[in-house]
């Protein structure tokens, strides 16, 4: 059992990361008033320019390329994320409609612009993050193997950036400022903060996270961009609401999905649960998904100002 | 020379369709409280949003202290020391007093926003202004006078010399009036001057020093408070001679058509908002129910009307017991509901007026057949209706809702709903917003109402209008009904103070919020 | 008035589109009028490609049905994929099971694949209803549900030779007949189409007349005042879904035992996401959805054979399209434009 367990949570922590990238970058939109449901789409765009960027950049710099590569991903998502900025709080448009076309512009293009550069639709790289095992901290009993073996360098890239998202969120002035925003955009603008700015800021860190997000799936487990991230941008959103809009309360849901959906994955190597049916295992996370949303929206507590259109003339 | 710290000169403003301020000037003077009077509509708000730079004007000049400036936006305002309560509360829910305060003007060491140096400049204010407020209370646990308090402290703690005050007791008890009273005369001894928006003639008469009078965008005149009577001021509001008092004749109510007993209710928080409570309501009598907003008339009214789930009591309409009954049901056992919002209850604002008109009936004959609706029979409904209640609207009963002003919407409601001719109208806040016309033709309908011995269970803020109206008062407070009494027979003072709950020891002195001790009442 | 407005704020969007599409083809070095020209012609060249075109297009009236019925009631569904695959499984499992005359057999599968969709719109229906489940995200997690469903159960038992399909739909299972076939020369089309139009004539009158389209939209505008009137606001949603899913269901079957021989295994049917569109630009009403499905129609027909013709790859017909959604959806800019120019022309008079 506790081989199993020990065996498992490296990869469950693999596929929590980017899931937990998604769910903060949907926290700061959403922090700001703006739903993002284009996240699945901000992370493909991620996955696929990370992709291009390796695969034109290893030859000449090696594991430098995959830094690199991860950057370029979160710059194309915040760039990406422009467009569902503009089209939401600019032009006042519905936030759920928005985010739709941001998710189907981005497959089709993505895999058009594969296409027109690879043929296949696919870009494969060869190079990702190397598991490592942390020095000292890996050899702590029960704790050691559970978390500092088999682990990425973007792993803690990631953790780093949800304490530092913590800190900004509720002891800096941004944050402050954010969170009138998506609470009551009204007593924001009285104060003299300029809301448009403000959510336009959420809008284009999630599209930043999202992207670092799609680039994290490919270097670690995922190894090639195939044109979708399987629903993976819809699982940070329930996770976002299971985690009641806070940073640990995020962190503790996506982790929660990271582990059901690894569970499925890994059945093959595991003779215990080899035994459950494949459609049960594949369809876990999913079904778990609904689950806790079922259990979790009665209670939710999202910004009050969540998904509302923010019109500074009709004042 | 006049010593004037604000002019505003030959402002005008137009809006899509609407002429909201034509050619105002107005003069406030140092040291001075100034009313604007005004109907609902009038251009009051619009004008001081300019001031407070929420709008710009098309034309026109503001002088602060005899020099010219341009109020961009509300941080100019600020910095000019110009500042706001609005009517609608400017606060978030689940930030602190102190959060509140600073926003936007945050105190900071190094990276992170200094609290706790802001919470003792608050402290500090709060104590010389006499304000009372915790700092570091959440303001969904504070109560709403207390909420306005903070508002206040906002303007002081950004220096703020001219006050603008936008209909500040809509929501207060008699009570907090008074003590809102003292604290301007605090302020103004402080060196203050203050703009006072209301509608309130007996307002005016206790604090203003002076009052310009705004109707339909221009300015009527401006007076000495002190020369001039409430009749005066009413008529130059309105454009001809007022009457306050509705002519009622009195009237033997009969026998008892809504019996509430025991009934308890909780509210959206999962507190207890009605507790216990009791009433009786009878056929040919209007029975007034008086409370300051958040003692439980929402939750009773949604309870009564089948919109709230009952936890434990009563409700018995013309004998039969509709505790548990859904909206429906009790509509047709003769029940017809006036909302407290007409904008997220009375009406589905995308729909057309003539839909809207059929909202509680459209499954039935003559409106539908089969189960398809009679779009004839709906027209010619909705064009008799808004005719019989003077709604006015663009492009007749086809106009979408939205596009209506509010007190045409109003009428639309209320003039649906008396059209069902109900045994019980539950009628919240009937007149809000309405100019004073509409108001007495509304009143006058409510009468006629009662006259043909139907019964009306009016629930309003407006105590002149409780008093006014009614044949009996009940008083509603944290909850219960501490008392019922007879209009004719009673002060408003009387009523204010059972508002508070008789027999706490109602001082009325200003709550002191202390975090979770001391809970404000439950919204 | 509105209608016009409408139309204008689609023709913008498409305009813009197609424009998009067309620099994108100039950025990967291909010629844009050449491009097109290809595209509308492998949509319309002939008879063949017509009843293609038709073919593609029911089943995206259908799905854009479902979507435009959800989004009038004010449910932001996406579950039309999933609903498609439910529908089209039931539609493909009965006709491998079952052998009756073809009428019959075409009966049931209508019947069957509608219940298959309602259950599996109304589930999510029913959870926004009692529990505030955000539509969005339960449907888009009910499709990856139906996907692994087929993924599962096709491969074992109604396979073909192949694992990643199933076997082959017999004749009076398929909505396919000869004299509509030879009519367009061969083409994909079925029956499909009628059950399209009867289903948008259907929604118009359930929509616009009826007394459930009343309770249905007033709950889609404003759950408060529908509360305030007295209609079940629970029921309603879930009534909406259920209905949005039937719609989809039949899709399916338009789609698997129609448009197709056999149903496809691994597959996510992207007419679920092409029916937002459809709806979208379609202004939600049923004639605008069979209008924009149309247009996707030929888009889609075109797509293959632009590819062939020039290599252009495929996938830009889907970013045309999704690029036209994008534009809809910040349609305040073209309504502000088409009032504006309204009171310009006003103003002349």
């Amino acid at each position: 059992m506790w081989d199993i367990v020990s065996h498992i949570f490296p990869y469950a922590i693999a596929f929590t990361i980017p899931l937990l990238a998604a769910a903060l970058g949907g926290l700061y939109s959403e922090r700001g008033g703006v739903v993002n449901i284009g996240l699945e789409g901000l992370m493909v765009i991620g996955n696929f320019v990370c992709a291009v960027t390796i695969a034109k950049l290893q030859p000449s710099l090696g594991q430098g390329a995959i830094w690199l590569g991860l950057a370029a991903a979160a710059a194309a998502g915040l760039v990406f994320s422009i467009l569902h900025a503009f089209a939401s709080i600019s032009l006042c448009a519905n936030q759920v409609i928005s985010g739709t076309a941001i998710n189907m512009v981005a497959s089709a293009l993505t895999v058009f612009l594969a296409r027109t550069m690879t043929g296949s639709g696919n870009v494969r790289i060869t190079l990702g993050f190397v598991p490592f095992d942390v020095p000292v901290l890996s050899s702590i009993p029960i704790l050691g193997p559970l978390l500092f073996t088999k682990s990425y360098a973007s792993t803690w890239l990631l953790l780093t950036i949800l304490a530092v998202s913590w800190f900004v969120l509720y002891r800096t002035r941004f944050g402050l400022r954010l969170r009138s925003c998506g609470e009551h955009p009204q007593a924001a603008d009285a104060a003299g903060i300029n809301v448009y700015r403000m959510r336009y800021a959420g809008v284009l860190i999630s599209g930043a996270l999202a992207g670092l997000s799609g680039g994290t799936i490919l270097v670690t487990f995922s190894g090639e961009f195939n044109g979708t991230v399987a629903g993976l941008g819809f699982l940070a959103l329930a996770a976002l609401i299971f985690g009641n809009w806070k940073p640990l309360g995020i962190l503790g849901a996506t982790f929660f999905f990271g582990f059901a959906a690894t569970l499925a994955n890994v059945s093959q190597v595991v003779p215990a649960v080899s035994k459950i049916p494949g459609l049960v295992l594949k369809a876990f996370p999913y079904v778990v998904t609904i689950l806790a949303l079922v259990f979790f929206s009665k209670t939710t507590q999202a910004p009050k100002a969540d998904g509302e259109i923010y019109d500074a003339s009709k004042r | 020379m006049d010593d004037y710290i604000v002019e505003m000169l030959n402002i005008t403003k137009r809006f899509p369709g609407i002429l909201a301020n034509d050619d105002i000037s107005i003069r406030l003077r140092k040291g001075e409280i100034h009313a604007l009077l005004g109907e609902n509509g009038a251009g009051k708000s619009t004008l001081m949003s300019i001031l407070f730079g929420l709008y710009k004007p098309d034309s026109g000049v503001i002088r602060l202290r005899g020099a010219e400036v341009h109020v961009a936006n509300p941080n100019v305002a600020g910095e000019l020391g110009i500042g706001m309560v609005h009517q609608h509360f400017k606060l978030v829910q689940n930030f602190t007093v102190t959060e509140n305060i600073v926003l936007g003007l945050e105190p900071m060491k190094g990276l992170v926003v200094d609290l706790r140096s802001a919470a003792e400049r608050i402290e500090k204010l709060s104590k010389t202004y006499g304000l009372n407020v915790d700092p570091w209370a959440r303001i969904e646990d504070i109560t709403v006078g207390m909420q306005q308090r903070v508002e206040i402290l906002k303007m002081l703690y950004r220096n703020a010399e001219v006050l603008i005050f936008d209909e500040p007791t809509g929501v207060l008890t008699p009570q907090e009036i008074d003590d809102l009273m003292a604290i301007m005369r605090n302020l103004i001894a402080e060196g203050k001057s203050i703009l006072l928006i209301t509608h309130k003639l007996k307002e005016i008469k206790a604090i203003a020093d002076r009052c310009t009078v705004i109707r339909r965008g221009k300015v009527v005149g401006t007076v000495n408070v002190a020369d001039t009577d409430e009749a005066a001021m009413a008529e130059m509001m309105v454009g001809r001679a007022v009457s306050f008092t509705v002519d009622k004749k009195p009237r033997e109510p009969g026998g008892v058509v809504l019996e509430v007993e025991g009934l308890n209710v909780l509210s959206s928080r999962k507190a207890l908002a009605v507790k216990d409570l009791s009433l009786e309501l009878r056929y040919g009598e209007i029975l007034g129910l008086a409370g300051v907003d958040g003692n439980g008339q929402t939750e009773l009214v949604e309870a009564l009307t089948g919109l709230r789930k009952v936890q434990s009591g009563t409700v018995r309409l013309k004998g039969v017991d509709v505790t548990r009954a859904s909206v429906r049901a009790r509509i047709a056992s003769g029940m017809a509901h006036i909302p407290e919002d007409r904008q997220r209850r009375g009406l589905v604002l995308d729909y057309s007026m003539e839909d809207n008109l059929v909202l509680e009936v459209y499954g039935e004959r003559p409106y539908s057949r089969g189960g398809f609706l009679d779009r004839k029979a709906i027209r010619s409904h909705a064009e008799k209706l808004m005719e019989d209640f003077d709604v006015r609207s663009g492009e007749g009963a086809v106009e979408v809702a939205r596009a209506l002003s509010g007190g045409n919407q109003q009428k639309a409601i209320v003039g649906r709903e008396i059209d069902h001719d109900p045994d019980v109208l539950v009628a919240v806040q009937p007149t809000r917003g309405l100019d004073v016309g509409s108001i007495e033709y509304i009143h006058k309908r409510l009468v006629e109402q009662r006259d043909r011995g139907k019964a009306v269970l009016l629930v309003s803020l407006e105590l002149d209008e409780i008093m006014d109206l009614s044949d009996r008062v009940a008083v509603i407070s944290h909850g219960s009904i501490v008392g019922v009494v007879d209009p004719a027979a009673v002060t408003e003072a009387d009523i204010g103070l059972m508002m508070t709950g008789v027999g706490r020891g109602g001082s009325g002195g200003p709550e002191v919020a202390r975090g979770s001790a001391g809970k404000g009442v439950e919204k | 008035m509105k209608g016009l407005r409408d139309l204008f704020t689609a023709l913008a969007a498409v305009i813009l589109g197609l424009l998009a599409g067309a620099a994108l083809m100039w950025a990967i070095g291909a010629n844009p009028v050449e491009g097109f020209s290809y595209l509308f012609r492998g949509g319309l060249m002939n008879v063949e490609r017509i009843g293609n075109t038709l073919a593609t297009a029911t089943t995206l009236t259908l799905t854009g049905l479902a979507m435009a019925f959800a989004f009038r009631t004010g449910l932001f569904s996406i579950g039309a994929s999933g609903q498609m695959l439910m529908g089209g499984l039931v539609a493909t499992v009965i006709g491998l099971s079952l052998h009756l005359p073809k009428w019959e057999m075409l009966a049931l599968i209508l019947l069957a694949s509608m219940i298959a969709g309602a259950v599996w719109g109304f589930i999510p229906g029913y959870l926004k209803a009692r529990f505030n489940v955000h539509e969005v995200v339960s449907t888009i997690m009910l499709n990856w549900v139906a996907y692994w469903i087929v993924y599962y159960t096709i491969p074992a038992h109604f396979k073909a030779n192949l694992e990643t399909e199933s076997a082959r739909i017999p004749d009076y299972a398929s909505l396919k007949v000869a004299w509509l076939t030879d009519l367009f020369h061969g083409s994909f089309i079925n029956l499909g189409v009628f059950v399209a139009i009867v289903c948008v004539v259907i929604t118009a009158v359930v929509l616009n007349r009826s007394v459930l389209g009343y309770e249905l939209k007033a709950v889609g505008f404003s759950k408060t005042a529908a509360e305030f009137a007295g209609i079940d606001v629970e029921k309603s949603m879930a009534l909406s879904l259920g209905i949005s899913g039937a719609l989809a269901g039949l899709a399916g079957a338009t789609f698997y035992v129609g448009y197709a021989v056999n149903m496809q295994v691994g597959v996510m049917p992207s007419q679920g996401m092409d029916a937002i569109a459809v709806a979208l630009l379609g202004a939600n009403s049923p004639i605008g959805v069979v209008l924009a499905a149309l247009f996707f129609g030929v888009l889609h027909s075109g797509k293959g054979f632009m590819n062939a013709m020039t290599g252009i790859p495929p996938e830009i017909g889907d970013t045309i399209i999704a690029i036209i959604i994008y534009f809809a959806a910040t349609s305040v800019l073209f309504t502000r434009l088409f009032d504006g120019l309204r009171a310009k022309l006003r103003r002349q008079h």
